[in-house]
């Protein structure tokens, strides 16, 4: 992806300036009320830029890069940082870094919480987009192991996973200790004879789920969605007994009445988080991030464009941008 | 356990006052293996007597970065003052490299960037000035590599970095030797800290320059600079000692003051040395190139991880290969640079003015000339799409073809090295108890270096389980541990072999300088589809890294065996094999050795990286930390890593020291 951050900043900017403002008044008039030409005015409120984040999957890098194309047409400057996952609450809390575009509810949500705590970041509203991560196995195992999707299977085909470190037992195929996920707690909760491999990074891990699917081998590993691999890949989520928030923190609930984590995954919100000084620097850009939607369907699509045809990322959202006019106009914010 | 094992027979006579010492401490050590069965402590260092260290080093960062204050301003105020300094010169280059300028006249008038044509052709003058035709050969293919493949911009990006990165840690790194060579006191007070500096991993510390610099390319600049800067203090201390008595006295006969001594004698005759350490700094610093991209620096270390992201191996090895070609054209440039013999000052009178600046009329005339006729030719501006060479969809299919055919052959000798080594291994270091390894190092410290050195490795080591570390620390001793010795199994005979023939060293060392600068993240992923997230992949990923020095310092040991001794010996009667093994090898032992030395801090470098790969040793601690942006974690666990490298380096060293001295190699 021949696309480094320095080169999209230079058009970024080159884009800006007249071009945002005249898209800016453009929407304006087609608004219901064509109200004041004060109000055109009145944002961008500050020429300083609004800094995104930009984490480590194609994902978020369109979700953020269409928010921050949207912003480019309000009139802002928008710069897009590199930064951790979870390390970019620090730079929240502070300003250092303004916007960050997803956090999902499986992964962040602990961290944000603390983070909202604080009171120096706000929570910027739901994406729209639907988390679903789980137990996921190719189509093919099913031959070898027709019980599934059940969980209750799962034991009966330890052996279909295992791998000669972890025999007799079956191998799961775990994300990075960071995401958390609390995997090791629902295998012995459940009673499952598995153990639990942690890949150190998101490419580790789809490297060797590609590379099972490539031989046909028993795979079951953390898969996560939005993403490319189960657009390519065909294959199953494994049905643990459904997600409840009790089920995680009351030991009693669900099939194991001593232990909690006895279900699957939770499937949640995409939220965006921004520094709270924000909120009163750039309202209306604050706004336009609220009102946000994009669907699961579309965004699949983007990504496996991406990823998966090799299309560059600021091609992909260019496109969508010019064939969705009418959906990011109507985030802007009218009065 | 390993080196100490290694340690324990060593050569010489073995007096018996150590007999019974090694005796008595390994008796001990069997015993409180043996009791470990009912004072579990022994082994599993029990978390209530943790030092909560970390706890404390996190609760003073944070006073650091919120309260700390000079009256005037605080620290954080400092700190971000001194990022926005060296934002300036960032910015600086990247307009002229990669982004040009828009000028504040609106209407998208800007400035382009300098064409790719200029910045090659500039790169191949100065290549031919200082170093003929074959170096401008060298350096005009390696950024045409860039160009026809398409890396011009992110290259670009990355130069930039260097650019600003190498002579910020040349200069800083050169004043501080300067101080050293001045004054003992500092040299050694300054000698642990770079210790630190080199060993302690880049991920330790990036969450703190993180908080104090901002996010963004400034804080991956100042995390490389840290990172590159230490060899430049230790060559400039080494290079200013090196100096020639007879120069020194000379320049002292001439009444020069200390002012004029310094600039004028020590360092134009120390010019030779200081180069190696300019070296030192551009290799490190495009080491770094990864990680860096990884906290907001962009350029190629980005391309290889969106790259690898999407498994699109041929995309991540060419912007790899370009990290690669970078490093070596720099590298070839900067050491002709050094050997090149100035022109003597009488002859330089002599010369006409464009004579003497032929250098930088000629950079000047390509760059500006090529600028202009890009106003013209727009192909020279942005090297046309059309026209790159792509092969990356060629190393996917070749990767899946390897994994399809060949896996169950792979996948055989994983199991089977799984099963009856590394497994067995990795049980034997958790279940040692630390007390025990803590004494054995202690006294193998004695033995080799007397008791200073045995209160530093013990005390070391003692530290590791204080801090609540010893699991994880064992479980890295058995990674690198089993990695060093296939390093050195695979790595000592291609060393060898190129002692012997001279074709075969250009090629062993173009490898193995390919090796280490092309990133490990490149190919770990490949690595992973074929061999499965665990510690195999690792190893293999930890050994390929820790080659180099297995190789270049065997080769070079061999090389440096005088040569009288191998001519007596084979008028001796001795056959070739006799002559390798009984006087070559043995007299080039301690070389190896620092060879060894420097393939276990290599690997212990690496930890960091497998981690990425999901480790669970201390690597994984230090990158679990910096996800979570727990600074006090974070660095315990790197100084941990950190002390893994001292204790190896510290006994090896003092033994390579004296077993020199007992050969009369000195």
């Amino acid at each position: 992806m021949a696309n480094p951050l320095g080169t999209h900043r230079g058009t970024a900017l080159a884009r800006l300036g007249t071009a945002g403002r005249l898209a800016g008044a453009a929407c304006l008039l087609s608004g219901l009320l064509a109200t004041s030409p004060a109000w055109a005015a009145s944002y961008p409120e500050s020429d300083d830029a609004i800094k995104m984040t930009i984490h480590d999957w194609t994902g978020q890098y369109l979700t953020t890069h269409i928010m921050g194309s949207v912003l480019e047409e309000m009139g802002y400057n928008v710069e897009y940082v590199q930064a951790d996952y979870l390390a970019q609450f620090a730079g929240l809390e502070t300003g250092d870094l303004d916007v960050a575009m997803e956090i999902w509810e499986t992964t962040g949500k602990q961290a944000m919480d603390e983070s909202l705590k604080t009171g120096d970041t706000v929570d910027l509203g739901e994406t729209g987009m639907q988390a679903i991560e789980e137990w996921w196995y190719p189509a093919y195992v099913k031959e070898q192991c027709p019980g599934l999707p059940d969980w209750k299977a799962l034991n009966d085909c330890a052996e279909v996973f295992a791998s000669p470190e972890t025999q007799p037992k079956g191998r799961y195929l775990g994300g990075p200790v960071t995401w958390g996920g609390m995997d090791e707690e629902r295998v012995e909760a459940l009673g499952l004879d598995y153990e639990v491999v942690h890949a150190g990074t998101d490419a580790a891990l789809f490297a060797e789920i590609q590379s099972a699917v490539q031989r046909k081998q028993p795979v079951l590993a953390w898969v996560y969605t939005p993403h490319w691999a189960p657009i390519k890949f065909e294959g199953e989520w494994v049905e643990f007994p459904r997600y409840t928030e009790e089920c995680y923190e009351d030991p009693s609930w669900g099939t194991n009445p001593d232990k909690a984590y006895d279900c699957g995954k939770p499937r949640g919100w995409i939220k965006a988080v921004g520094w709270a000084g924000g909120e009163e620097k750039w309202p209306a850009a604050y706004q336009a991030i609220r009102n946000f939607t994009m669907t699961n369907q579309d965004m699949g699509e983007m990504i496996g464009k991406v990823d998966l045809d090799g299309m560059p990322a600021d091609v992909v959202v260019q496109q969508w941008m010019d064939e969705n006019q009418d959906t990011w106009k109507s985030w802007i914010p009218k009065q | 356990m390993t080196l100490a094992g290694a340690m324990a027979p060593g050569p010489g006579p073995l007096r018996r006052p150590w007999l019974l010492l090694w005796a008595a401490a390994l008796a001990i050590l069997v015993a409180l293996w043996l009791a470990a069965a009912w004072q579990p402590w022994l082994t599993v260092y029990p978390e209530a007597w943790i030092l909560p260290l970390r706890h404390w080093i996190s609760d003073a960062m944070r006073w650091l970065v919120k309260d700390a204050s000079f009256g005037l301003f605080t620290f954080k105020e400092l700190t971000r003052a001194l990022a926005w300094l060296l934002d300036l010169p960032l910015q600086a280059c990247l307009i002229l490299l990669s982004r040009g300028f828009e000028l504040p006249l609106g209407a998208g008038v800007t400035v382009p960037p300098l064409s790719w044509l200029g910045v090659l052709g500039a790169m191949t003058f100065a290549a031919w000035r200082a170093g003929g035709s074959r170096l401008a050969l060298l350096v005009g293919l390696c950024f045409g590599y860039l160009v026809v493949f398409g890396q011009w911009d992110s290259a670009m990006v990355t130069l930039s970095s260097i650019l600003v990165a190498v002579p910020i840690g040349v200069v800083c790194g050169g004043l501080l030797g300067i101080q050293g060579h001045r004054s003992p006191a500092f040299e050694r007070a300054i000698t642990p800290v770079l210790d630190l500096m080199q060993t302690v991993p880049v991920f330790a510390y990036l969450v703190p320059v993180l908080f104090l610099f901002g996010f963004g390319p400034v804080s991956a600049m100042i995390a490389t600079i840290i990172y590159a800067m230490p060899p430049m203090v230790r060559i400039t201390m080494l290079a200013l000692r090196g100096v020639d008595r007879q120069v020194v006295e000379f320049g002292r006969m001439t009444g020069c003051s200390p002012r004029q001594m310094l600039w004028k004698v020590l360092l134009p005759s120390a010019r030779h040395s200081l180069m190696v350490g300019v070296n030192q700094v551009i290799m490190l610093s495009l080491n770094m190139v990864i990680i860096a991209s990884m906290i907001g620096a962009g350029g190629l270390g980005h391309d290889v991880l969106t790259s690898l992201r999407r498994l699109a191996i041929g995309d991540g090895l060419e912007a790899g290969i370009a990290i690669t070609v970078l490093a070596i054209s720099l590298d070839r440039l900067s050491q002709a640079a050094a050997n090149r013999a100035p022109t003597p000052v009488h002859l330089r009178q002599q010369q006409s003015f464009v004579e003497r600046h032929a250098l930088l009329l000629g950079l000047a005339g390509i760059l500006v000339g090529s600028y202009l006729l890009a106003f013209v030719v727009p192909g020279l501006r942005s090297y046309p799409a059309a026209l790159t060479i792509d092969t990356g969809p060629l190393f996917d299919d070749l990767v899946e073809w390897i994994n399809v055919h060949l896996f169950t052959y792979l996948d055989a000798v994983k199991s089977a090295l799984l099963i009856h080594v590394l497994i067995p291994f990795k049980r034997f270091l958790v279940e040692a108890p630390w007390p025990g390894v803590a004494l054995v190092l202690g006294v193998a410290g004695l033995r080799i270096g007397g008791p200073r050195l045995a209160l530093l490795v013990a005390g070391l080591a003692v530290f590791i389980a204080v801090t609540g570390n010893w699991e994880k620390a064992m479980i890295s001793v058995y990674l690198c541990g089993i990695s060093v010795v296939l390093a050195m199994a695979i790595g000592l005979p291609i060393g060898i072999l190129a002692a012997r023939s001279e074709r075969f060293h250009r090629v062993a060392q173009n490898v193995v300088d390919t090796l280490q600068t092309l990133p490990s993240f490149v190919y770990l992923i490949p690595v992973v589809m074929l061999f499965q997230v665990g510690d195999f992949s690792a190893m293999i990923a930890i050994t390929a890294y820790a080659l180099a020095p297995a190789v270049r310092y065997t080769d070079h040991g061999i090389r440096r065996v005088p040569g009288e001794i191998v001519e007596a010996s084979r008028m001796a009667g001795c056959k070739p094999g006799q002559i390798l093994r009984k006087v070559q090898i043995p007299l080039a032992m301690p070389e190896i050795m620092l060879g060894v030395n420097q393939t276990i801090m290599m690997a212990l470098s690496m930890l960091v990286i497998t981690a990425l790969v999901g480790t669970r040793d201390l690597g994984q601690e230090v990158y679990i930390a910096l996800t979570r942006a727990d600074i006090g974690h974070g660095l315990v666990a790197g100084l941990c890593v950190a002390f893994l490298a001292i204790i190896a380096d510290r006994l090896i060293g003092a033994w390579a020291a004296r077993r020199k001295q007992e050969l009369g190699l000195d």
